[in-house]
């Protein structure tokens, strides 16, 4: 186990967090990606102080721990903007029940599309590869709830209600 | 040699040739002066079979084989130079070139390039895949040298010199698919880097004009890689 | 006392209690938990409570029942009543009927094809028993398996059955498991590992999944057998990161097995120790390879390396390591209680034991299934799948995802199994199975596949990394009517290259749903060639960016 800590960016008590995650692993190198998991969903995205810390504590070689960063979708390196976020799913079954119908909807009543967000900035559509719930594609994640059998007038609906209501 | 290593004997296009177990087709076929394209390999560093150039047959195997990283077997029949192999070569280079943006004319490297030169010996005469036309930066902002994105072709040389040789690992990849980049520490500007000793090995590895030291003009870029069989050599006698 | 009578004793004595009475099962499958099941659990165990039947009563969720087409699903046993489509104001209703007779308008019959032609012998747990606890578990017989291997085995002896089983890899390759465990059993080293992989990234499949929430501990069984098998002491569980609820499961089931001394130093007072970790995969569907596994355990780029060496050889950490699928080691707890003989009496003369199948796409009962080795597509499509649906008009039947291929209709009758699959251009793969109907357009769904593998190529070799690119880019011609004829001579040469000198499998598969749907569909290819654009034709390929 290392001796030497480098400290951690701020007194943010969520480093703690990350901390606890690299000490479980004994601060070994192959602890990189536990760790960038543990902080992503602390801090919900990965930054530059973040990564410096990591590769100190770790003793990872600054340019591995952003190529793995930037390997994984499960990381990023830009904080999230909008308040809400619809993820579909354009697995195969999504895919061919539907979602392209969904998508264009989406696009040409709110200007939603895949990776963008409204006008307004308050609600962002993410896509993922597949939700593992294909016996009700076609699916999707609003605010971290899934949504099976969706069509386009269920998307539109529960989008628009995240639009008009805070406004 | 080690003792306890050996020695396997096999054929290489019909030639009968030996070569010690720990040995790769590549190595062997090298000794004996039969000559298997490569791109990615390099003599010294650790071998990655990326770039597939050195793919060959093997009699009775369905796939093909690298190699690079395939050890020798004893009897094995090595084909290195068929109809097919040829053909596939020329389209993986063919690859390397709508992949990036590389205008030879503008080159530091025109004339001395690896991958130029290795285009003239397959005779890539046209290139029959659409263009890619990627969007790649520049970065001149190391006091020696200047990485030119356009012209990589991600053979992934300069990362493992810098961390199998020099030890300070600065360059690694990033991204994944038809992103992939070589990046500086936490890909900041190569100037800026913490880690990056200036000794240029990765400059000199690099087969093509992605990695060039400034104050050179079209086609002034000689790379100088006596220094990687002699580390490697003085490493050895410690 | 004998382990078996003090594995009873410890862990299963709270269930007699229990035994009398009803058993209200909720699936808490990934299907039925979208569709909120966890609420009508809370509702059904409120109605319990409300009706005073706290004692005979117990409310559990469960792992996937499979027919999550008609979901949320709720059982009651012992009555075997199942109902379909239940919400949270049937609750009351079902727990009235206890004693009487079952809410008729809820019911699912059972008697249906897709209930009695399955086989279920990796899912033989799923949906029956509360994967939370570990009680349920050994009353279903669990962990006699590791039992009887550590106490009445060699490692040489489990190997030999496992050998004599025939089993072969679910992950996708079919590789004989035995061989394998042959290979580390013998492979030098001190320091073994024992690898379970459930990244599962294929989308469209959900049966690794399945197994991880509905039954955790069969897992952890296999793995320690594997791991006296070979001789590792340390296993770790590699999970797809989107499997959150898998991945708790696991943890949950891995404490539990601890505590009981199934797991840790000197299993069952036998010279024997096995720990399990579960890590994370971070989203890369490359990473379900196996030395792109290792990479990532590793906590590197998930990118694959060539073999040899094989990781049976020289795998993590540059130690003999055992990498087996999720459903493979799923086989082998009942390999070793039923013997060798019993499960290579299942299946065909290459194909042993079950296949589990996740049915998706334009078919009546999409969700989980298991049959045989060797029953004929016909059958899981139509019986068991109920066929498809609205009136649709069945086309084909991709298997594999997006390394497979699809099934035209004149092969629906036969066998299926790893080699005869292989034979018409398919695969077994993973257990995807995607049914198609003539509304879709092939092309389309070779393109779909294509961009998936664009999309997930880790970037190490040429040929993958800039052959998906042109091949999928060449598909959107075809897909939007404005190929030529050179496109296609040109597309079934990027297929070859591809194919044939990519490093992993990722780059070696990714032509498969192109080349199948070009074998089966060559016309809809056809169709979207521009008639004035010949051989000859304008190359307007020049100016398209891919960045
Ligand atoms: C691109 C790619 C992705 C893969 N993904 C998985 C996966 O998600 N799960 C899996 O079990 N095997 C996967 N495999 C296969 C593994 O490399 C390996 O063969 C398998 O885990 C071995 O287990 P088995 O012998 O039990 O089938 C994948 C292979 C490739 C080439
Ligand atoms: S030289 Fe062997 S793969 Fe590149
Ligand atoms: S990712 Fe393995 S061949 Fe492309």
């Amino acid at each position: 186990m290392k001796t030497v800590k480098s400290a951690a960016p701020s007194t943010d008590n969520r480093w703690r967090i990350v901390d606890a995650a690299m000490r479980r692993l004994g601060f070994q190198p192959h602890a990189l990606i536990e760790t960038l998991h543990v902080t992503q969903e602390t801090f919900g995205f990965l930054d530059e102080d973040a990564l410096r810390y990591i590769a100190a504590t770790l003793g990872v070689p600054l340019s591995q721990v952003y190529g793995v960063a930037t390997f994984y979708r499960a990381f990023t390196l830009k904080p999230k903007g909008a308040h809400h976020t619809c993820v579909v799913c354009t697995g195969t079954a999504c895919h061919l029940k539907g979602l392209p119908e969904i998508l264009a909807a989406l696009e040409a009543e709110l200007g939603l599309s895949p990776g963008g967000s409204t006008p307004d900035g308050k609600a962002a559509l993410m896509t993922a590869r597949c939700l593992a719930s294909c016996g009700l594609a076609p699916a999707a994640v609003f605010d971290g709830k899934m949504v099976g059998n969706l069509t386009s007038a269920t998307a539109l609906k529960r989008i628009r209600q995240w639009v008009e209501h805070e406004s | 040699m080690n003792p306890g290593v050996r020695v396997k004997t096999f054929k290489i296009d019909g030639l009968d040739v030996a070569g010690r177990e720990d040995q790769t087709v590549l190595d062997v076929a090298t000794e004996h002066g039969i000559p298997i394209p490569t791109m990615c390999h390099l003599e010294g560093l650790t071998s990655v079979g990326a770039c597939r150039l050195c793919l060959v047959e093997v009699v009775g195997r369905s796939r093909l084989l690298p190699a690079c990283v395939t050890p020798v077997e004893e009897g094995m029949a090595v084909v290195t130079n068929s109809e097919r192999l040829q053909n596939y070569r020329r389209m993986l280079l063919e690859m390397l070139f709508v992949e990036g943006n590389h205008i030879c004319a503008v080159c530091v490297s025109n004339g001395h390039c690896e991958l130029q030169g290795l285009a003239q010996t397959l005779g890539v005469t046209h290139v029959h895949f659409p263009y890619h036309y990627p969007d790649r930066p520049v970065d001149a902002s190391h006091s020696r040298f200047v990485v030119d994105h356009d012209r990589c072709v991600m053979c992934t040389r300069c990362v493992r010199v810098c961390n199998e040789v020099e030890g300070a690992h600065t360059w690694d990849v990033m991204g994944n698919g038809a992103n992939v980049r070589v990046v500086t520490d936490l890909n900041e500007a190569w100037g800026r880097s913490e880690t990056c000793t200036g000794c240029g090995k990765c400059v000199h590895v690099c087969p093509t004009g992605a990695l060039f030291e400034k104050g050179h003009s079209v086609a002034e870029m000689l790379k100088k890689r006596q220094f990687l069989p002699y580390l490697t050599a003085m490493r050895r006698r410690q | 006392m004998n382990p078996e009578e003090l594995l009873q004793k410890n862990v299963s004595h709270q269930l007699t209690a229990e035994a009398h009475g009803h058993d209200v099962r909720v699936c808490m499958g990934a299907g039925c938990m979208s569709l909120h099941s966890d609420q009508i659990k809370s509702a059904l165990t409120a109605q319990v409570k409300q009706h005073g039947r706290d004692k005979s009563c117990h409310v559990k969720g469960v792992g996937c029942m499979g027919l999550c087409a008609a979901g949320p699903l709720v059982s009651v046993e012992p009555q075997g009543v199942l109902y379909k489509e239940v919400t949270e104001e049937d609750a009351g209703e079902i727990i009235d009927s206890l004693n009487k007779a079952p809410v008729a308008r809820l019911i699912c019959p059972t008697d249906t094809p897709f209930f009695q032609n399955q086989m279920k012998i990796v899912l033989e747990n799923c949906g029956k028993i509360d994967p939370e606890r570990i009680e349920e578990y050994v009353n279903a017989d669990g962990y006699i398996a590791l039992i009887k291997a550590l106490t009445e085995m060699t490692p040489n002896d489990v190997i030999t059955q496992v050998m004599r089983s025939g089993l072969r890899g679910r992950g996708g390759g079919g590789y004989p498991t035995g061989l394998k465990w042959t290979t580390v059993a013998k492979a030098d080293g001190t320091q073994k590992y024992v690898i379970c992989n459930g990244d599962e990234g294929d989308p469209g499949a959900f049966m690794d999944r399945g197994v991880m929430e509905g039954d955790p501990h069969r897992l952890i069984e296999a793995m320690a057998i594997a791991g006296y098998a070979v001789g590792a002491d340390t296993g770790y569980i590699f999970v797809r990161g989107e499997y959150s609820m898998s991945v708790k499961r696991l943890r949950k089931a891995i404490m539990q097995a601890e505590r009981q001394a199934l797991l840790g130093k000197n299993i069952f007072n036998t010279p024997f120790s096995f720990q399990i970790e579960v890590r994370i995969g971070a989203g890369a569907f490359v990473s379900g390879e196996e030395t792109a596994l290792i990479a990532c355990i590793e906590g590197r780029r998930g990118v694959p390396s060539p073999r040899p060496p094989y990781p049976a050889e020289r795998g993590l950490w540059g130690c003999p390591t055992l990498i087996n699928n999720v459903e493979t080691l799923a086989n082998i707890p009942s390999i070793i209680r039923n013997g060798a003989d019993w499960f290579s009496n299942i299946g065909t003369r290459t194909g042993k034991g079950t296949v589990v199948f996740a049915m998706t796409g334009r078919v009546q009962n999409t969700g989980l299934i298991e049959v045989p080795m060797g029953t004929p597509l016909r059958e899981v499509i139509f019986d068991i799948g109920g066929g498809v649906p609205d009136g649709g008009t069945f086309k084909a039947v991709q298997m594999g995802g997006p390394s497979g291929g699809c099934i035209p209709e004149q092969y629906l009758d036969m066998p299926i199994d790893f080699d005869s699959l292989l034979e018409i251009g398919a695969i077994m793969g993973s257990g995807g199975m995607l049914v198609i109907d003539d509304s879709a357009s092939m092309v389309d769904m070779a393109k779909f596949f294509m961009e998936f593998c664009r999309i997930e190529s880790c970037g190490k070799c040429v040929p993958c990394r800039v052959g998906t690119v042109q091949m999928h880019e060449l598909l959107i011609r075809f897909s939007e009517g404005t190929a030529t004829e050179r496109d296609l001579v040109l597309l079934e040469e990027l297929c070859d290259l591809v194919r044939h000198t990519s490093l992993c499998g990722l780059g070696q598969s990714a032509p498969n749903p192109v080349l199948s749907t070009l074998r089966y569909f060559r016309h809809e290819y056809m169709a979207q060639i521009r008639p004035d654009f010949g051989a000859n034709g304008v190359d307007t390929h020049e100016s398209r960016s891919t960045s």
